[in-house]
């Protein structure tokens, strides 16, 4: 059945929970047919660096890291899916990934320091807006 | 044993032990792989994916022909 909505997501956030949560719905919305963009910026584009996703700490309650690694041994427990399995999935779902061209500049980030799998595209703030004045949800995370 | 386990063309996807969203994610990432007409059948054990994977055929108009827990797993069979 044909889909006509689309989503954008733009994760500003650098916190593991918030990326996380940003992957799950990025997830969510392709798992009901919707394509989804997200566009990293900011904190947000840390996430895309060479194991990036490891290097997060937890946006709130970090406690030196502490806090980090109890609810990633809760998440094995749980048997709940990890950041690189999420995005692994998101990509093989269809999801599109963009890096935001200013935030490299700005924290002297350079292509070759980013997962190459996972980025579709660069971009700036115009690129961002030109994916979501066509699509029906947007989130900012 | 039901009508549908016994057609040709039925995919098992195994979603046993799988947490939200992986369960709902593995249906979506076969249904890609599918074509029209074949059947699907979700094993899982995630009490919320057996609601949600049901309102997500729901919402992209797959006929499910049959949905039942059995003790701790349930089974979800559609049409694709």
């Amino acid at each position: 059945m044909p889909e006509s909505k689309k989503a954008t997501i733009i994760v500003h956030s650098g916190g593991m929970d918030k990326v996380m949560s940003a992957l799950i719905i990025g997830n969510g919305f392709l798992s009901i047919n919707i394509p989804v963009t997200i566009f990293f910026t900011f904190w947000g584009l840390k996430a895309l660096t060479k194991n990036g996703f490891k290097k997060l700490s937890l946006s709130k309650m970090n406690i030196l890291g502490l806090g980090k690694v109890m609810i990633r041994a809760k998440m094995k427990k749980h048997n709940v899916a990890s950041l690189e399995e999420l995005a692994k999935s998101f990509k093989e779902l269809g999801g599109k990934i963009i890096a935001c061209t200013m935030t490299m500049e700005l924290m002297g980030i350079k292509k070759e320091d980013l997962d190459q799998t996972l980025i579709d595209e660069y971009g700036t703030v115009g690129k961002y807006c030109i994916e979501s004045k066509d699509a029906q949800i947007t989130l900012f995370i | 044993m039901t009508a549908s386990d016994v057609k040709e063309n039925v995919i098992l996807v195994d979603c046993i032990n799988q947490n939200c969203p992986m369960p709902l994610v593995n249906t979506r990432a076969t249904i890609m792989k599918s074509k029209k007409g074949d059947i699907i059948k979700v094993i899982g054990t995630h009490p919320q994916s057996f609601e949600e994977i049901p309102m997500a055929l729901d919402a992209m108009g797959k006929k499910i022909i049959e949905k039942r827990q059995e003790g701790n797993k349930w089974y979800i069979v559609f049409e694709v």
